[in-house]
């Protein structure tokens, strides 16, 4: 246990140094202006990568979020073990994000309007999905079913979870059935994806929303580009599995910044949705970007 | 890998299960290189021996026909049916046209477009699964694989006819189930099932690919293992060393259980059909309710100083503050599938 002086910001308070350095600007940020940002280079708009609950305290109205399920944790199905045994990486994954899997779920108000909401953090394991992920974007997609209300779903993760094997990749079709009743039941599903989304996160729920909105940049890809351009001697295109290269081929409806993103939903579900019980509580929140 | 995936043709035939061999790591590496086997039987030969005919279908009226996934028309001992697979080549120059067994986007709009064929004319789906996984190149990703898989899964969840589907040799990942959501999923007693290749986790987890059999273990791949994690629902014992040594009398087996389990679907009706196939995939996962909220706050426990600025922070909402655990933007390395 290292020595901490009472007046130094703690490492899980905040990160180790007061300033991080754009990867895209290479400008030194000061963390607190970073984080006013909502965690974008205010020079070139790089957008960093935030946690599920930042996420969700950037889309959703103050204080409005309940979280539901939060004592989901995963088992150990295969007694997976590489270098350490899979529960050690729970753990370990545990200790550093406080948080008991990669998914967290709840109902919140959207510009007053109330929706299921869940919120991937790549932070744990990669935001990989097992069992406890699946089950979570599962109950969200049934609850807003129950309710009548619309799904959103934010998507960060490098796929489904090794660890957890088959039962792993089960959780697509789980997640997805679940989604096909949301459908049959006329009630919007929106899929938003920011950096990275890849992998069986992808060609499962993310890629299925009704309306499917994008970050700035994202990595948003099915197998890793490593493995495209190691194991097929192929050329790259410039900005392979971006935002902007899903755009293109018609994959993403829209890309929006994270500054505009809560607008963003808000307008797509006043149109999309049936209108929330205090629809006259919110006006004037449309804009187009 | 291409070299590599040529280089396939070219193993020789692996010992027969029969004698197991010493370590459990060896047996399920066998039984990896027994599904890979390229005198293996493939789709096509499989349902030549399974159908009374089979009329195949072409196309994803989209873009093009993918090789690497067949389907069409057919009947079973009599019974109609809509048939899609994987189809692998048995020598390089099928091979490289059938793209080894893996899937593009087009190959999968192709099986989504005969699974609604199937739906609309009340006809029971039999799908053939063998892939080392959906193609990985960048045309795919520009067509968007991950939708097209996405999609067809989709579809299987939607379609109200019965589904069987057989693991045949390799289930590799996504590729594969895209066409494997079915009511009931049979394997042949050498195929294996896996989220992602065990050359795939081994470079991931253990940084070289050469522990490829590691991973096959650690990941539980056989036919047996997926059995006891109820992933599949039955084996079909395979012929002597393996199906290639018979293929004859491996569709003979294959096309027994496929009648018994399509007149055991065909006899439920719609709705419970469903609702079944609804219940297999809800009851995945597993993991324990501890109950309560999150992981109370303890390893962090604070100092004055801590606590201090945290009642003097007006971020500092129960979930608002947004510069808690921040600090790393390029965490660990990604996991694929």
């Amino acid at each position: 246990m290292p020595i901490t002086l009472p007046f130094r910001p703690r490492r899980e308070s905040y990160p180790p140094d007061m300033w991080t350095q754009c990867p895209g600007c290479n400008e030194m940020l000061f963390n607190k202006h970073l984080d006013k940002a909502m965690r974008v280079c205010t020079s070139c708009g790089h957008h960093f990568r935030v946690s599920a609950p930042a996420r969700l305290a950037q889309l959703l109205d103050s204080g409005s979020f309940r979280e539901r399920d939060a004592g989901l944790v995963s088992r150990d199905p295969l007694g997976f073990v590489d270098s350490k045994p899979y529960p050690d990486r729970i753990v370990a994954a545990q200790t550093a994000t406080g948080r008991r899997d990669a998914a967290l779920w709840g109902f919140g108000l959207l510009a007053g309007r109330r929706i299921a909401i869940c919120a991937l953090d790549f932070g744990f394991m990669g935001g990989s999905m097992g069992s406890v992920v699946g089950e979570k974007v599962t109950r969200a997609a049934e609850a807003a079913l129950a309710e009548g209300i619309p799904l959103v779903i934010v998507s960060a993760s490098g796929g489904a979870r090794m660890q957890e094997g088959t039962l792993a990749l089960m959780q697509l079709v789980k997640t997805i059935a679940a989604l096909e009743a949301l459908r049959a039941a006329g009630l919007p599903f929106i899929s938003v994806l920011a950096d990275p989304t890849t992998g069986g996160v992808f060609a499962s729920f993310a890629a299925l929303g009704d309306v499917n909105v994008a970050e700035p940049n994202a990595l948003i890809g099915f197998a890793g580009a490593r493995v495209s351009a190691g194991t097929i001697a192929e050329e790259l295109p410039p900005g392979f599995q971006r935002a902007e290269f899903l755009f293109a081929h018609g994959f993403v409806d829209r890309i929006a910044t994270r500054a505009d993103l809560r607008d963003e939903l808000t307008a797509i579900l006043d149109v999309l949705a049936p209108p929330p019980v205090a629809a006259d509580a919110v006006p004037g929140s449309v804009r187009r970007g | 890998m291409v070299d590599r995936l040529r280089g396939r043709t070219k193993e020789p035939v692996t010992a027969a299960p029969a004698q197991e061999p010493a370590s459990p790591r060896d047996a399920v590496w066998a039984r990896v290189l027994l599904a890979r086997n390229a005198r293996r039987p493939h789709a096509l030969e499989l349902i030549a021996g399974i159908a009374d005919r089979f009329t195949e279908l072409h196309g994803d009226r989209l873009f093009g026909d993918d090789g690497a996934i067949v389907g069409g028309l057919g009947r079973i001992d009599g019974r109609r049916v809509v048939i899609v697979g994987h189809q692998k080549g048995s020598d390089t120059d099928e091979n490289i046209r059938r793209n080894f067994g893996m899937g593009k986007p087009e190959g999968f709009r192709k099986a989504i477009r005969l699974f609604e064929l199937a739906d609309r004319f009340g006809i029971p789906v039999v799908t053939l699964v063998d892939t080392p996984g959906a193609y990985p190149g960048a045309e795919a990703e520009e067509r968007g694989v991950a939708e097209a898989i996405a999609r067809s899964i989709m579809v299987m969840c939607r379609i109200r006819v019965p589904i069987v589907t057989v693991i045949t040799g390799e289930g590799g990942s996504g590729g594969a189930l895209a066409i494997a959501a079915g009511d009931v999923v049979i394997a042949l007693e050498n195929a294996v099932y896996a989220v992602i290749s065990p050359e795939g986790c081994a470079s991931i987890l253990w940084r070289t690919s050469e522990k490829a059999p590691d991973a096959a273990l650690a990941m539980r791949m056989s036919a047996a293992d997926q059995l006891a994690l109820g992933v599949i629902d039955q084996i079909v014992p395979e012929p002597g060393e393996g199906a290639h040594a018979d293929p004859a009398e491996t569709a003979r087996r294959l096309r027994a259980v496929i009648v018994e389990q399509l007149d055991r679907l065909a006899a439920l009706p719609p709705d419970e059909l469903m609702a079944a196939r609804m219940r297999r995939y809800r009851d995945f996962g597993a993991f324990d309710d501890l109950g309560g909220p999150e992981i109370p706050e303890a390893a962090e426990r604070q100092g004055l100083g801590d606590r201090l600025r945290r009642a003097l922070e007006p971020m500092g909402t129960r979930i608002g503050n947004f510069g808690a655990r921040e600090g790393r933007d390029e965490p660990p390395a990604r996991e694929e599938v």
